[in-house]
This record gives structure tokens, sequence and C-alpha cells, in this order.
């Protein structure tokens, strides 16, 4: 009998209710009394310097209250950066000033230029036409090599060139992996671009800021994954607000795919305004401006290569990446191809030299930052990719290869500096081959040959870093953050629980999940439970949702907190039971005396708390309440292994995706149907990458897939039925949930696979393709089968 | 975006000329031309209309006329604001040539566009691009030459033949 309730149960996810029924509460539902609208006026050349810019004529149109400029800016913070990177020669990055609206220079199309806030979004909208400004257009670096020649256009005059910096990871041992590489039997090169990607979520951004006068408090509404990071950045960098004066509530969030992490120049721009105006600013972000100011994902250019000896093991890796980091550095963007990406190039093998060097650039381009997976897909799609390419030029079997490579002992200490604590790769592959019914495909390969279709099988392994991070080893690494997380829990005198979590949650199910982990505890209803997430004013200091991190820290924090409530629970039943503390046991939501049938239920316990009238006094105090800090003592790393069939229609290049497999690692598995729904999500945003998406610019630096005429999302009949397994299960070993974190796994584990797939499929038709970039459209496709 | 072609007008080169050098011409021939003022020395102020793909928009613009190599060729230059829109810019090589039955004018343009035009319209922009060029010079052609159409042609031939209104009017045909 599956359980009905607790850990492991799919419980149904409670917050669907009102996200179904419309009646959530997202930022752009909160609508303040004398609330004004600002409309940003956006730059349209992707560089050029500023040379007048005359508001006069949109500050007398009707209704506007007010049009700030970048002078409006100087003497406020920039936007900062939250990772800093020191290079191969022990330098820090290149890291130029961001300011909230352009001053003197604009540097991509999208750049705030100038900000109307009136009394209504039309008549802001329409007072931005009436703003006259002059801008000499210069000419755009978009192309990263480009960039970095040395005659290129500089994206900041100030700094020395485009380069933000030259990352050797381990430096020390390249020379050894350039050894390595050169004694090697047989090396496989590849050169491969990770497709620069737009995250867009559901809900665009949306900010409103406020301000009382009354008791100089400042509120930010905002939709963000992680409301204490944006309070720490706007109050303590940007604007100069001490955090007691500050409050940000990021409610309701309709998605965020990594592109709400970071704090944007809009939500500091809302805050500020309504401080001058004294009034609420609100911003609404449109599709259009969501596409130019959102920041972007990926967008990685590299040279992998792989050596291996004469018994086919895997001697070397060496990787050479350009990263874009657009024209700024957003919040996380230089720790993105670094550490989230370098740290993970030994992938589930046991490769002894491995050396990444990272080369970060800047362009006339939208800042580039974390999306879904952030580094992770970037490094797995180089890796699946070159051995997949190993394997052929070997002539060897591609699961072969890589069970032969297969990491097996563990803990595993990786050359890139990372301890995978435990793991079994070839259980998800045993797993992948049963689901996948490999052994099936000849006979589906023949029947879709005899229809005309080539038919193609693409695996792959991936293993991946998350619940981010132990907060001294990323300050050792340049994360000027920590990265625990908190919960408090607030047991009510008639025994119901609020539970207050750091963790943010849009579209993971927290409001589900967490309580079964706190019903399986006190043996007690998820209905007795009650997560308060996403105000500052209510919660704990968290740092918010990303990296699949929610459950393995912040669930690791309640569980911690939870621990301290019942260790103090239990002295209190002990007084009420007249026995001795070490003799209270709590089951099914009862504390008894171990070995008696003397028992006292856990809402009387919990209503002592609060009306001690007998009550130890002079040992406990009274309520029960209690929070804990968690700061995790390592990574944890879901692994697992995919599979991917695709058919190939040869007359048109159109791939189609017939079946797909994940057999993931997670862990132990709080709710089995949100696991799934969240691998479910992330397949599809692979899908998308590998045969859709692609954000374009044109050699002038104008975004020309902005809309979704143009940026291709995935749709229903874009992806298949998907066969999802997270049975294997090896527990993390240091967080005391034994989980691992599974909403970047589908993204990260599925573009390799999918690309696999297809040239399988091409080589089975006689097609010599080695590779072909995403995304895999039609006429891509087409064009490399005719050579 | 890069464009070429050439039109064979029957008309003389000095006449092709001086329709390139006009404000009039100019109007007729730029499609959603609503204003435009100024002339070739001072260059010219213009309003159009255009719907690119979904963006429709008013553009206010600048066209100089630049390199002017007497009867042969010039350089002309427009750029266009449309606000909201984003904007256009855009060049022509014009060059003439004379030939049996009048002149072969031949043009290669270079034209680019920015903000929401690019963002929403760029599938749509080089067809347009093309579009907008071929009817430029069609207009321009039928205003030097008449309409191509047979049909308007018999009607237009109560009013004055076959010539186009600029021929008639740089002829001193018009009203005749």
């Amino acid at each position: 009998m599956p359980k009905d309730h607790g850990i492991g149960a799919a419980s149904k996810r409670r917050e669907d209710v009102r996200f179904l029924t419309g009646t959530g509460n997202y930022t752009d539902d909160i609508n303040l009394p004398r609330q004004l609208y600002v409309h940003f006026l956006r730059s349209d050349v992707a560089h050029g310097e500023i040379r007048h810019i005359d508001t006069g004529a949109a500050e007398a149109m009707p209704g506007v209250k007010r049009v700030f400029t970048g002078k409006d800016f100087e003497g406020v913070g920039g936007l900062p950066c939250g990772w800093q990177v020191t290079d191969r020669h022990g330098q820090p990055m290149q890291e130029p000033a961001h300011p909230v609206i352009a001053q003197g220079k604009v540097r991509y199309v999208g750049e705030i230029l100038a900000a109307v806030v009136a009394d209504s979004r039309e008549r802001a909208r329409d007072a931005a036409e009436a703003i006259e400004f002059d801008i000499a257009e210069l000419p755009a670096v978009v192309d990263m090599k480009a960039a970095l020649a040395p005659d290129a256009p500089k994206v900041h005059d100030d700094l020395d060139g485009n380069l933000c910096y030259d990352w050797g990871f381990v430096e020390e041992n390249r020379e050894t992996v350039d050894a390595a590489i050169r004694e090697a039997a047989h090396v496989t090169t590849l050169e491969l671009v990770n497709n620069r990607l737009v995250a867009n979520p559901m809900e665009p951004r949306v900010a409103v800021g406020d301000y009382s006068r009354a008791d100089d408090q400042s509120t930010l509404y905002t939709t963000s994954q992680n409301p204490h990071v944006i309070r720490l950045l706007m109050g303590a960098f940007v604007l100069g607000i001490p955090e007691h004066k500050l409050r940000v509530v990021a409610p309701d969030v309709g998605g965020g795919f990594g592109s709400k992490i970071f704090h944007y120049a809009e939500e500091a721009f809302c805050t500020f305004a309504a401080r001058q105006l004294g009034r609420p600013v609100k911003w609404t972000s449109t599709r259009s401006e969501a596409f130019m100011s959102d920041a972007h994902g990926r967008d990685h250019v590299t040279k992998i290569e792989l050596a291996l000896d004469a018994d086919n093991n895997f001697t070397a890796l060496r990787t050479e990446t350009h990263a874009n980091m657009g024209a700024y550095l957003s919040t996380f963007a230089p720790s993105v191809p670094t550490w989230l990406h370098g740290t993970l190039m030994a992938g589930n093998y046991k490769t002894p030299n491995i050396y990444v060097n990272v080369k970060a650039v800047f362009t006339n381009t939208v800042p580039v930052d974390a999306y879904r997976g952030a580094g992770r897909p970037e490094a797995t799609f180089q890796l699946e990719r070159v051995i997949d390419k190993a394997a052929r030029e070997l002539g060897v079997d591609p699961i072969a290869l890589r069970r032969q490579n297969f990491v097996t002992e563990f803990p595993y200490a990786t050359p890139v500096a990372v301890e995978y604590d435990t793991g079994d790769y070839n259980a998800t592959m045993d797993k992948l081959e049963e689901i996948a019914d490999i052994k099936g495909f000849a006979a589906r390969r023949k029947e879709s040959e005899a229809r005309g279709k080539l038919r193609g099988l693409g695996v792959n392994a991936y293993i991946e870093a998350c619940g981010i991070a132990p907060s001294n080893l990323v300050g050792q690494l340049g994360a000027r953050a920590g990265l625990y997380d908190a919960a408090t829990v607030r047991v009510n005198a008639t025994g119901s629980i609020s539970v207050m979590v750091g963790a943010h949650s849009h579209g993971q199910g927290h409001e589900t999940a967490f309580p079964q982990v706190i019903s399986e505890m006190l043996g007690i209803g998820e209905d007795q439970v009650e997560i308060v997430h996403g105000d500052t004013s209510k919660i704990p200091f968290g740092m918010g949702t990303y990296g699949s991190r929610s459950l393995a820290v912040c669930g690791s924090a309640m569980v911690r907190a939870t621990e301290k409530v019942v260790a103090k629970a239990k002295k209190i039943a002990a007084h009420l039971l007249e026995a001795a503390e070490a003799d209270i046991e709590l089951r099914d939501g009862k504390f008894t005396v171990a070995g008696t049938d003397k028992e006292v239920a856990w809402g009387d316990v919990t209503l002592a708390a609060y009306v001690p009238h007998n009550y130890p006094l002079e040992d406990v105090e009274p309520g029960l309440e209690e929070t804990a800090f968690y700061d995790p003592a390592n990574f944890t790393y879901p692994a697992g292994a995919y599979a991917c069939e695709v058919e190939v229609d040869p007359e048109t290049g159109k791939v189609t995706i017939e079946r797909f497999a994940a057999a993931d690692d997670f862990g132990n598995v709080i709710n089995p149907m949100i696991v799934d729904g969240q691998v479910h999500g992330g397949l599809a945003q692979g899908i998308g990458q590998a045969l859709l998406e692609n954000c374009a610019y044109d050699e002038n630096g104008q975004l020309v897939s902005a809309s979704y005429m143009d940026y291709a999302m995935p749709r229903a009949d874009d992806v298949p039925f998907y066969t999802v397994d997270h049975s294997c299960q090896t527990p993390c070993t240091h967080n005391p949930l034994g989980v691992k974190g599974c909403g970047e796994a589908g993204a990260i584990g599925s573009p390799p696979t999918i690309v696999n797939a297809v040239i399988d499929a091409l080589h089975s038709g006689g097609h010599k393709v080695d590779h072909i970039d995403m995304p895999l459209t039609p006429s891509r496709v087409w064009a490399a089968m005719q050579g | 975006m890069h464009m070429t072609g050439s039109r064979e007008i029957r008309a003389d080169r000095e006449t092709v000329w001086a329709a390139l050098l006009s404000a009039e011409v100019l109007k007729a021939s730029v499609p959603g031309c609503k204003e435009l003022e100024g002339d070739a020395e001072e260059g010219f102020q213009a309003s159009v209309t255009q719907k690119v793909g979904p963006v429709k928009a008013t553009f206010k613009g600048t066209v100089t006329i630049s390199d002017m190599q007497h009867l042969e060729s010039l350089h002309l230059a427009g750029e266009g604001k449309g606000g909201a829109a984003g904007f256009a810019k855009g060049g022509a090589d014009v060059t003439l040539e004379p030939t049996e039955d009048g002149t072969r004018l031949s043009y290669e343009v270079e034209a680019k566009v920015g903000g929401k035009l690019a963002q929403l319209g760029s599938r749509v922009i080089d067809g347009f691009a093309k579009k907008m060029a071929d009817q430029f010079f069609e207009r321009f052609q039928e205003a030097i030459e008449g309409p191509a159409d047979p049909e308007e042609a018999e009607a237009a031939e109560g009013t004055g033949g076959k010539k186009g209104w600029f021929k008639r009017l740089v002829k001193g045909e018009a009203g005749a």
C-alpha cells in the first residue's frame, strides 16, 4: 500500500486549489491606494552614447508625476554582483558599474534610458513617446570571439577590453592534462554551442514599491525566488535602506527557472521612486520587455577534448569555453560558467585529469545568468556529446563505454574539487535500460524505417551538484553571501503548526511537501501544518530557492527546528506524565512513557505550552516555537541516466521525440508525484532547448527573437509521454532527510540525450554527421544531411 | 539587409534625374508617405506610416541626398524613428545610364531596423524591405511614365496620354 500521508506519499498539491481557481495572489494582483505606474523607455540600439535626453515635453503630459533619468541615480548605488571570480593569474574579474538607469552610454537593446511615472499605465506609456533623446550609435559587439579581438569596440570604456575573466580550473593541473592528452591512444574533439535561452516564466516580472512616511518603512512586492537576497542587495548596496526599514514580499510567483533570483533595476527603481514621490509605484513587465530585460541563460561556446587509453578508459579531459556575460554582470553571473560548471566536468566518470578554461566575455547583449541547471547543463552537454562521439569513433557501444568509466566507489573526490558522497550510476543505467526498453529499439527502428523515417536512440548519464552550499566553501570560491537556509516552526496552542521558511515556492510545491516531513516527524495530519514563505517580515533570514536547494537546505533547517520542538515538547510531556524525559517517546501524535500505557496527546502538550498552569516553569519557557539555520556540509549529487528515441523525417529534417525515459537518483523522495512533475517540466525545457528555443541577435545587437512568433517555446505536441523513475535511491549522506533535489535534473540531462539520438538517426541513414548545434530545427538537420 | 535591382524607365536621364530630386515625386513614391517637405539641397523631412508584421507606426525622419554626380548617380539616406516601434535606417546608391528606350535606373539598398521592429518583425522584415523598395521604384517609374496598367493608361488617355504626371509637368504638358 502506498502511504497516504507523510514522507513518500503522493499528496495532492494543496496550492493548486488556488492556482487552478484563479484565487492566487500574484504581485500584479497587488494594487495599493494612490498607486502610480512606471513605464520604462528602453534603448533600441545595442551600443550608443547618450548625448541628450529632454524630458520636458513628457513631464508636461497629462497625469505624469515625474520622469527619471540616469541623472536621478547619480549617487545611488549600482546593481551589485554577488560573486567574484578570481582568474588564472590570481586577479579578480573585471567588474563594471551597473547603473539602475543608463548613465552616459547604453550597452544593450532593452537597457533603461528613462522612467516615466504617471497615474495610469497608458499615460506613462504615452508620455514615454514624448521624451526626446539623441543617442549616437556606436559599433556593437555581439559575437564573443570577435569581442576579444584587440580592436573590438569596448562595452565598458573604463575596463581593459571585453574579457571579464580568464579562469583556469584546476590551473595547477593544466600541464599534466596537456601531457595526458598528448600521450593518449585516442582523442575525441568536439566544438559546440550551448544556445542562448530566455527563461520565459509564465508570469512576467512585476514590482510594486511602497513607502510609508509615518514609520519610514519601504516595502517592495516583487516576483522573486529569494526575498531576503533582494532585501540584502537592494537595501545595503543600491538604495542604502537599513534592513529593519525595508520589507520585501514575494507572494505567489508564476515560475522563475532562475530568472527571478537576481536583483533587477526595475525593482530598485520602484522602491526608490515610491520614496521620492510618497506614493506606491508599480511596474508590470510586458512579454516584449521580458525578452529584453530578464537575464538570459546559457550562451557558451566550447571546444572539448576527451582522451582515452588503448582500453577505452578516459584518461584526460580538456575544455575551452567562451561564456557570454552580456553587457553587465547580473547577480550571480560569474559563478555560472565557473563554479557551477567546471566542478561538474568529471560527470559520472573517473577521468583522472581534467582542465577547464573559461573566458567570460562582455558583449552588447542582455546580461546572462543562471537558468534552470545553471552551468551544469552546459557541463553535461559537452561531456555527454563528446563521449557519444568517442563511442562512435571507436566503434563501441555508448552505454558500455559509459559504464566502463563510471565512478563506482564513494565517497569519490573528483579532480575538479568536489566530493561525491554517494551514488550508483550502474543502478540508474540498469533501470534506464529496463524502462526505456533499449532491447526493443532495433525492432522499433525497423518499423520507423518501413515508414521512411530515420530512428535514433540517444542515451546519457548526468550528475549535478545541488543544495548549494557550504557557506565556508563558497566563500572561498568568491560568493559574497552565505548559502545556508532557515526555518521557524511555530506550534500553536491547539497543536497546529505554522512553518516560516526561507525557501520560496514558485511551482515547486513546498506548501504540500514540507508539511509531509513535519507530519512524518510528529505523527500529526499534514493539514495541521501551514507553510509561510515569501515575506521578509514573516520569515527568518533564508537564502531562497534555486539550484534544487529548497528541501535539501531549507527542509533540513525545518527538520532541525522540528527536532528542537520535539525535544522541548518531550520535557513538557515528561512533566505532564510525571515521568523521566529520557523515557518519553513521540509516536503517531502521542507522547508515551516507554514500556507503559501512559500517554498524552500532541495537542495537550502544545496547549500546556501556551496555558502553562501545570508546567515546569522553572526548567522550561512557555510557548513552543523554534528556529534553526542549516548550513550544508557538502553539495548533494543527484544523478541519473536518460534515453530518448527520435524519428527524423529525411525529406524535411523534422525531428519528433517518440520516447523519453528518465531514471533518476534523487536520494529519498518526499512526494513522488511532485518529483514526477518537476522532472516532466525539466524535460520539457530541455526539449525546448534541444529542438526549438534560440535567442538570436543580429550583427548590430538587435534582439530578433523577442516574441513567441520567433522564439519557439515547446508546446504540448512537441513533447512525448515520459517514462520517469526515481526508485534508485542512494540517500544523501549529510543532510537529515537524505534528499538530493530534483528541480533541474530534467533540463540538465535531456539536451545531450536528444542530440545524441538525432545524430544516431542520421548515421543510420548513412549521413556521417558528427554534430549539429541546438536547436535542432528542421532546417539545421536538413542542411546537415545535405553535407 | 542588402538589396539590388534595376528598372528601365521610358524617359531621358534629365527627366529621371529631376524626378529623383523632387519632393513631390519622392512623396508620391515612398509607400505610406503622409508628409514630405524640404528640398534636395537641405534634405527632406518625412512622415511615413507603415505596418511591418504586427507593428504599425508612424516614422518621422529625414531623407538626405549626397554624392550627387549630375545625371549619373547619387546616394539617398533615410532614417526614421517610430517611437515605441523602434527605428528604420537605410541608404540607396542610385545610378542612371542612358539606354535605347530611355534610362536604366540601378539601385543598391542597405537597410536596418531596430527596437520593436527588429524584435517582432524580424521574420518579415526582409520581405517587407524588398516590397518597400519594389513599390518605391514602381511608383517612381509610374510618376514619370504613367500607370503601367493598360486600363489605367486608357483611362488616363483623355487627360494627357500615357505620360506620367511628373513627365507632363516637366515637359510643360500639364493641363494641355
